[in-house]
């Protein structure tokens, strides 16, 4: 049987736009669910570390969205879509150093503009759709290395 | 490097962690979480001077097993009770960033890249 007609787990999270201490709720969630089901350290940490800069991006960029996360046994796919201002540029985005987070997202720790670059990088697939005032999806396929696909 | 002897080179105060024998091989000093998402090492810990929920998520989804808050930084309780939660050992030194780092790299503690 091949691996892609499991039926993978699938998690929804609305990801709060106005409160800064809660993002990264749902990449701990995440990350809790993974570890209680026996995934490889290395791939849960590319999760939670790409999942959890994509939280904060929406909370930060877009005042929140939604998170869905479908867990299969060889790979974990996220989709993280919002209804925020969308991104003009999205190759300038992927810069590293590249952000336009004002001052007050600095003093809380993010805004440095290396998010969307180390998300790519965590991740075997990567894709952003964005329109200017529609809003952006982030798709990200983590798979679980080892594992046959 | 245990945990204890961590405590002692920095002086610091243990807000809470009581697995003192902790193996700590790494450490990533920075305020921008961000840099610190960038650090992937086994057994780490996080010295920062940013005492919001996120230092706590960023050690969390990095693995990281202890965060040291520098400049005399007390976090809010919550946030040590997100640690806590999370078995991550957190600690609060009088030491600035650059002092904190020093001491701890001259006693054989490294950044993973070199
Ligand atoms: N969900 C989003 N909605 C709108 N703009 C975004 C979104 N995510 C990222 N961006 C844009 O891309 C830039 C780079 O993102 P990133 O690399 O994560 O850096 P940072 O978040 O530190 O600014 C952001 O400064 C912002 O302009
Ligand atoms: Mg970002």
């Amino acid at each position: 049987m091949s691996s892609s007609s499991v039926q993978p787990i699938v998690q929804l999270y609305e990801v709060p736009g106005n409160d800064f201490t809660r993002a990264g709720e749902a990449s701990s969630k995440v990350k809790g669910i993974l570890k209680k089901l026996g995934y490889d350290p290395d791939a849960i940490r590319r999760v939670s570390i790409a999942m959890y800069e994509g939280e904060i991006n929406m909370v930060i960029h877009a005042n929140g969205g939604i998170a869905r996360v479908e867990i299969f046994p060889d790979r974990v796919e996220i989709l993280l879509s919002d209804q925020g201002p969308g991104i003009a540029d999205v190759e300038k985005a992927m810069e590293e150093g590249y952000s336009t987070a004002p001052d007050e997202v600095r003093a809380l720790g993010f805004g440095a503009g290396m998010g969307l670059p180390n998300m790519k990088k965590c991740c075997d697939e990567f894709r952003i759709d964005t329109a200017i005032g529609k809003g952006t999806d982030v798709y990200m396929i983590i798979r679980v290395r080892g594992s046959k696909s | 490097m245990k945990l204890r002897e961590i405590v002692e080179l920095l002086d610091a105060q243990v807000l809470c962690g009581d697995d003192m024998d902790l193996e700590i091989q790494t450490a990533c000093g920075t305020d921008m979480m961000s840099d610190a998402l960038a650090f992937i090492e086994d057994q780490g810990m996080l010295l920062t001077g940013l005492i919001n929920p996120q230092s706590v998520r960023t050690a969390e989804m990095l693995d990281m097993r202890c965060i040291c808050f520098v400049r005399g930084k007390v976090p809010g309780d919550d946030v040590v009770e997100l640690a806590r939660q999370r078995g991550i050992a957190v600690l609060t030194t009088r030491y600035r960033m650059f002092s904190a780092c020093g001491k701890l790299y001259q006693a054989g503690l490294r950044g993973g890249d070199c």
